[in-house]
C-alpha cells in the first residue's frame, strides 16, 4: 500500500495547485523510497528516466520557424483568409480540421498536426477568425473558450484516427504484450476493432462541434449585456 | 547516420541560446533563473547521454528547484502591435504558409523517403526513430525556407524561440517529468498494487461487471499514469486476460483493441497527460491550466460509456 503514496501526492500536489514540476519530483521521489531503494538509487533512476525521455521535448525544435512567421504576421493571415470565406463559423473550422486530422491520422499521417506546429499558429487563429466575422471583437473569455475547443479536436481527432494505422505504438505494444501471453494477434485486427470506437468519436466530438456556435453566440450576448 | 543523439545536439543548442538571450535581457527581473533553468536543460541533452544518471538526477532536481522555488519570469513584450502584424500579415499574404506547413508536410514525406535512402549500404537516418528525426529536419527546411523568404537578423529565430519558450515556461519539461515519474511507478509496482485492490473489492463474477472494471480501469489507471501504454499491460494482465478472456471467453483481439481506446479517455481528462492537456494551454495562452481537459471530459466520459458497451456486445460474440 505504501508503493501508492506518489499517487497520493500527485493528486493533493494538483488540487493544491503546487508547481508541477515539484509535485511530479516529490511523488517520484517518494514513490521509490517506498519501493525500498535508497535515495541515491531513486535520484540516479530518475535522472536515467528523464534523459531516456527526451526525445518528447523535440517538438520544441519547432519554436524558432513558428515564432520567425509569427513575427511576420502568420496569426493575422491566417485570420484573415477565413474573414474571406462568408460560410465560415467556428464550429464548420473545427469541424473540417477535425475529419482533416481523423483522417490522415487513420493513414498513420500523425504528424500532420500538433499544438506547436498547427493549432497556435494556423488553427486556433482561424477558429478566432470565424467567430469575429460574426460578431466582431471578441470579449477574452469566448477567445479562450475557442482555443480550448481548437486543442481538444487535435487531441480528440489523432487519440482516435491513429489506432486504425496498423504500424503506430498503441497497435504494437498491444501485439508485443498479448504475444508474451502466449496469444497472436494479427495488426490489421487490432486495426480494424478499432474503427467502431473512431465512429462513436467523430459522431460526438462533431455533435459537440455543431452546438458550439450556438454556445459562443449565448456567451457572447450575455457578455455584451 | 543521423540518429536520435544528433536531434539531442540540436535540441540542445537551441536551449543554450534560449539561455544566452535570457541573460541578456535585463527587462526580465527573473532572467538568471531563466538562463539556469534553460541552461541545465541545455546540458540534459548535450550531454546527457554520457553523463552518470545520479549527475542527471541531480541536474533534474536542480532545475525543478529553480523553476519552483525560485521561479521563472519573462522580458518585457517587445515591438509589435496588432496593426504592424497585419500590415506585415497583408504584405506577405499567403506566403507566410509556406514555412509553415513545409513542417507537417516534409515530416510525413521523410517517414516514408528517409528509409529507403541509403550511403555506402547505410542508412541516411536511423529507421526507427525515422518520425522525430524527420520532424526535427523538417524544422531545419522550414526554417532556411523561412530566413530565405523573410530576410530577418540572423539572431532574429533564437529571440523568438525564447519568447515562445518563456511563454510556455515549466510546462514545456512537464510531458518529460512525468514520463520519468511513470518509470519510477514502474520500478515500484504500483500498477500490481492498484489491480490487487480492484480485485479485492469489485464483484467480478458477472460479465457485465468485469467489462464495465476493465473500461473504466483503464481510463482511472491512465489518468494516473498519465499514458494509456503504461496502464495497458497492467490492467490486461490483471483482469482483462484472466477474467475477460480466460473465464468468460471473450475474443482477446477485441478486448485489447477496445481496451486502448479506453484508456485513451482517460488521457483526455488527465493532467498527467501534460503534452496534450497542459502544454497547449501554456501555448495558446489561457489562463485556466485545465481549459482544456475541462472541453475534452465530456467526450471522454460519453465515449468511454461507448467503448463499454461496444465491448461487452462485440467481445463475447462468436
Amino acid at each position: 500500500m505504501l508503493t501508492l503514496v506518489g499517487i497520493v501526492i500527485v493528486v493533493i500536489g494538483f488540487v493544491l495547485r503546487i508547481n508541477p514540476l515539484l509535485v511530479v519530483t516529490v511523488a517520484g521521489l517518494a514513490t521509490g523510497i517506498a519501493s525500498g531503494l535508497n535515495p541515491l538509487e531513486v535520484v540516479a533512476a530518475f535522472g536515467k528516466a528523464f534523459i531516456t525521455s527526451r526525445y518528447v521535448a523535440i517538438v520544441w525544435l519547432v519554436l524558432p520557424v513558428i515564432g520567425l512567421l509569427e513575427h511576420a504576421g502568420l496569426k493575422e493571415r491566417a485570420r484573415a483568409v477565413v474573414a474571406g470565406l462568408r460560410a465560415a463559423t467556428t464550429s464548420r473550422v473545427l469541424l473540417v480540421y477535425f475529419t482533416i486530422r481523423q483522417i490522415t491520422a487513420a493513414l498513420g499521417l500523425t504528424s500532420l498536426g500538433g499544438h506547436a506546429q498547427m493549432v497556435r499558429p494556423l488553427i486556433a487563429p482561424m477558429a478566432e477568425g470565424a467567430a469575429e466575422n460574426q460578431y466582431g471583437e471578441l470579449p477574452e473569455s469566448v477567445r479562450h473558450k475557442i482555443r480550448a475547443h481548437t486543442a481538444a479536436v487535435d487531441n480528440i481527432a489523432l487519440f482516435f484516427g491513429e489506432d486504425i494505422f496498423i504500424a503506430i505504438g498503441s497497435i504494437l505494444l498491444i501485439r508485443g504484450f498479448l504475444e508474451q501471453n502466449g496469444i497472436l494477434v494479427e495488426p490489421t485486427q487490432l486495426a480494424i476493432w478499432a474503427i467502431p470506437t473512431a465512429i462513436c468519436a467523430f459522431v460526438i466530438h462533431c455533435a459537440r462541434l455543431l452546438l458550439l456556435d450556438r454556445s459562443l453566440r449565448a456567451d457572447i450576448s450575455r457578455l455584451r449585456e | 547516420m543521423i540518429t536520435l543523439e544528433h536531434i539531442y545536439w540540436l535540441t540542445g543548442l537551441m536551449m543554450a541560446g534560449v539561455a544566452i538571450v535570457n541573460a541578456r535581457d535585463r527587462t526580465n527581473p527573473r532572467r538568471f533563473n531563466n538562463t539556469a533553468f534553460w541552461g541545465i536543460y541545455a546540458v540534459t541533452f548535450l550531454a546527457g547521454s554520457w553523463l552518470p544518471d545520479i549527475v542527471s538526477g541531480f541536474l533534474v532536481i536542480a532545475m525543478v528547484l529553480v523553476a519552483s522555488i525560485r521561479g521563472l519570469g519573462q522580458g518585457k513584450k517587445e515591438g509589435a502591435t496588432r496593426e504592424e502584424l497585419e500590415t506585415s500579415a497583408r504584405k506577405w499574404g499567403n506566403k507566410l504558409f509556406i514555412p509553415a506547413l513545409t513542417i507537417p508536410l516534409v515530416t510525413v514525406l521523410g517517414t516514408f523517403i528517409f528509409k529507403k535512402i541509403t550511403i555506402n549500404g547505410f542508412p541516411l537516418v536511423d529507421v526507427k526513430q525515422v518520425t522525430v528525426i524527420s520532424l526535427a529536419i523538417a524544422t531545419l527546411i522550414a526554417l532556411s525556407v523561412g530566413m530565405a523568404m523573410l530576410k530577418p537578423p540572423l539572431l532574429a529565430p533564437i529571440k523568438e524561440a525564447r519568447r515562445l519558450l518563456d511563454a510556455v515556461g515549466w510546462a514545456a519539461v512537464l510531458p518529460q517529468m512525468l514520463a520519468a515519474l511513470g518509470a519510477l511507478f514502474a520500478i515500484a509496482g504500483v500498477g500490481n498494487v492498484v489491480t490487487g485492490l480492484a480485485e479485492r473489492w469489485i464483484p467480478l463474477d458477472n460479465a457485465f461487471v468485469v467489462v464495465v472494471t476493465y473500461g473504466i480501469g483503464m481510463a482511472v489507471f491512465t489518468m494516473i499514469m498519465g499514458n494509456a501504454f503504461a496502464a495497458f499491460p497492467v490492467m490486461t494482465a490483471g483482469i482483462g486476460l484472466p477474467l475477460i478472456v480466460q473465464r468468460f471467453g471473450g475474443d482477446p483481439t477485441i478486448m485489447a483493441a477496445i481496451g486502448m481506446l479506453s484508456g485513451f479517455c482517460g488521457t483526455l481528462m488527465t493532467p498527467m497527460a501534460a503534452n496534450f492537456n497542459i502544454v497547449p494551454t501554456a501555448l495558446l495562452e489561457l489562463p485556466d491550466e485545465n481549459a482544456v481537459i475541462k472541453v475534452q471530459i465530456p467526450t471522454a466520459l460519453m465515449l468511454l460509456a461507448a467503448n463499454i458497451l461496444l465491448m461487452y456486445f462485440l467481445v463475447f460474440r462468436h
